[in-house]
């Protein structure tokens, strides 16, 4: 154990938690609208890291640029899935769109495995570095962190500020009625599954600026999502990406006193606690 | 003329019935000869987390089967030519496949020999079928040592144990620079790595070094920001660890980013491959374990100095071929690859005979040195088939006078090809 470390796993923790907390916005927007258990989520979010790497190393596109590409090819791909594997079992119990999405999840994963292979990918970007006297910051995660915050404010700002934003949340309130005021459900929540899946795949396109990955990656942060909605708060975006940050400063103050192999069996814990103790979550479900 | 016809389609059918194709003809003292295949079996990561040092373990195999072929087969004493074949499957880095496909290799394709697929953790999982099954393995990318400590009688290490792949590295450190004190262990927790530590920790602290942090990490990890802000906590003199080429190849250059001021930096398998390059500046100074180098001299004369038999091609005959059929250099895992072929070459044709007891025999007796080094099997029953002879040499990425960084043989000091350096 060393305190000395506090402060910088402390910074590092929480530049990670933003990247965390957007792509379990993605996740909960999804719940929040229809109920939906997402679990293509993980093989969505390596989709968004394999964007950036094809088209870097494909055709020298810079990352960040591969990241627009990816936010806006996980909106078509959202509503693809959705009008394949959810639209016809909107209205079954969740274990039935559950098991839909699994199956989606398999699919991805199997075919980019078969594509890309499990050999690990990175995207070799490097952006320096700031700080001194023990705290380094690299200027990769500076930028993801910067995005990430740019994306929850544009979700934000399409949620409350846009008439397509006052649809889904019209329609996550209460489909019925929304429904009866003229609303194409059906519509709103293609597009809610495609605005998921592409903060998603953007969390993704950053990622792949910090860390490599294969196909199998996104599976790390599917887990990590479903720990920080459940602590933000099922359905609540704002809880997703505050839950977020919790868990990544939580993530890098732990390896300060445990082993950094305890890290998920502690978040695991805290996952089980919240269940128990505050189901709702930090913020309250659905806000 | 039809007794020998009648003759040479008996020998023909006797060997057929043994499992091989056959080729009758006539040797060249008069003897009867039978050319007949020998299937060589293993699992190779073509995908998956090991695929670039297995490719390298592949390449020198079939290299080595390249040079037999060319040199017209292995002969045995009894006229028998066996012309290697090579019966391969994608193990995608992952141990169930592993066990699936030795078993298959075993049941299904009825290879003759094994050898072994890459890594530590794989070669330990086709260990266990090779040696349930009886069948003879030649391990080349496995340095465990608890694979080697089980008592196995079918398997054999060409691999110096992984027990040796750091404690030189110390040595090399102390000597370069007495004053380091304080160091950190960071490394893999698979089998291979936790072997290294276990042997390089009670080592360094007999060298009265102080271990300031000493933390595991998964295989898979990406993020190594938790372990380095512990390390630069600690300011360690130097960092020893690692585990394979992509965690020790992230390691080094998130170390480097960073700005981590240890002034030694030793990690395992991931410097002596040519693409840790890779990563520019970040794998300046850092020194690795190799078990050979392009550098590295073992010839006939060093083997009569030795008073062993030099078997095989030259270091440089080596190189060059590699170099013009895989246009790259080799590493040490292609070494390994081809010696991995080389010694069951030897034991073949010192046991004149594919009987696999015979074979067992012979590699027990073995002790020689090819251009990889020499090569020499314990025999204790609690460690037998284990590596004994072969020497670790350690290299550091160090840049020349034309600015390019290169691998440079540091240590020990008689074969090294550069002086070693501190980090900077």
């Amino acid at each position: 154990m060393s305190v000395d470390a506090l402060v910088p796993s402390a910074i590092d923790g929480l530049m990670l938690g933003f990247v965390y907390g957007l792509a379990a916005m993605g996740l909960t927007l999804i719940f929040g609208v229809m109920r939906v258990i997402n679990l293509s989520h993980g093989p969505v979010i390596a989709l968004g890291m394999f964007v950036v790497y094809v088209l870097f190393t494909g055709a020298g596109v810079n990352p960040y640029l591969g990241l627009i590409a990816a936010a806006g090819l996980g909106i078509l791909f959202g509503v693809a899935i959705y009008f394949v594997a959810v639209d016809r079992i909107i209205n079954a119990p969740e274990l039935t769109t559950l098991l839909a999405t699994y199956s989606v999840n398999l699919m991805i994963v199997g075919v980019a495995t078969s594509v890309f292979t499990t050999t690990p990918r990175a995207v070799d970007i490097s952006l320096g570095s700031v700080g001194g006297s023990g705290v380094t910051i690299l200027g990769t995660h500076a930028v993801a962190v910067a995005i990430a915050i740019a994306g929850a404010a544009l979700l934000y700002a399409i949620l409350f500020r846009t008439r397509i934003g006052k649809s889904i949340r019209a329609v996550a309130n209460n489909r019925a009625a929304a429904e009866l005021m003229g609303i194409d459900s059906r519509r709103v929540l293609a597009l809610s599954f495609g605005i998921g899946t592409s903060l998603a795949m953007t969390s993704g396109a950053l990622l792949s600026t910090l860390f490599s990955f294969t196909p199998l990656s996104g599976a790390t942060y599917e887990v990590k999502s479903f720990v920080i909605v459940v602590l933000g708060g099922l359905g609540n975006p704002t809880g997703a990406l505050v839950g977020g940050i919790v868990l990544g400063l939580l993530e890098g103050v732990s390896t300060v006193f445990i082993p950094v192999s305890w890290v998920p069996v502690l978040e695991y814990v805290i996952f089980i606690a919240i269940l128990l103790v505050r189901p709702t979550g930090l913020l309250g479900a659905r806000a | 003329m039809r007794g020998i016809t009648v003759a040479l389609a008996l020998v023909g059918l006797l060997a057929a019935a043994c499992g091989g194709t056959t080729t009758p003809g006539a040797g060249t003292s008069g003897q009867t000869t039978v050319k007949k295949d020998l299937i060589i079996g293993f699992t190779a990561s073509q995908t998956g987390a090991q695929n670039v040092a297995s490719n390298k373990q592949t390449e020198g195999i079939k290299l080595w089967v390249d040079d037999v072929t060319k040199a017209g087969g292995i002969k045995l004493k009894d006229g028998t030519i066996l012309m290697p074949q090579i019966k391969s499957y994608d193990d995608q880095s992952a141990t169930d496949r592993v066990q699936a496909l030795y078993t298959k290799l075993i049941n299904d394709d009825k290879v003759d020999f094994l050898l072994s697929p890459y890594s530590s953790g794989l070669v330990k999982a086709a260990a266990v079928v090779s040696e349930q099954n009886g069948k003879v393995m030649i391990t080349a990318g496995g340095a465990d040592d608890a694979t080697m400590e089980q008592g196995f009688r079918n398997i054999y290490q060409v691999y110096t144990p992984a027990s040796k792949y750091l404690t030189g590295a110390i040595d090399l450190m102390l000597k370069l620079d007495p004053t380091i004190k304080k160091v950190a262990i960071v490394n893999e927790k698979d089998s291979f790595s936790t072997s290294v530590v276990a042997a390089a920790k009670p080592y360094a602290e007999s060298k009265g070094l102080q271990v300031v942090v000493n933390q595991g990490y998964d295989t898979g990890t990406v993020d190594f920001g938790p372990f380095i802000n512990q390390i630069s906590a600690a300011a360690p003199d130097a960092i020893i660890g690692g585990g394979h080429l992509p965690d020790g190849t992230t390691l080094a250059k998130q170390l480097y980013e960073k700005k981590v001021s240890a002034r030694f930096v030793a990690l395992l398998v991931a410097p002596p491959e040519p693409t840790f390059a890779d990563i520019g500046d970040a794998a300046q100074f850092i020194v690795g374990p190799s078990q050979w180098e392009t550098q590295t001299k073992y010839s006939a004369e060093a083997a009569k100095t030795a008073g062993v038999p030099f078997y095989g091609p030259t270091g440089a005959d080596f190189t060059t071929a590699y170099k013009a059929k895989f246009s790259a250099p080799p590493s040490y895992h292609s070494a390994g690859g081809y010696a991995a072929g080389l010694t069951l070459q030897k034991a073949l044709e010192d046991a004149g005979s594919t009987d696999p007891e015979k074979v067992k025999t012979a590699l027990d007796k073995d002790d020689f040195m090819t251009f990889y080094g020499r090569i020499k099997f314990s025999t204790d029953p609690k460690t037998h088939g284990k590596q004994i002879a072969h020497e670790m040499v350690y290299v550091q990425w160090l840049k020349g006078s034309d600015g390019k960084l290169a691998t440079q043989i540091v240590w020990p000091a008689e074969a090294k090809s550069a002086d070693p350096q501190l980090r900077k």
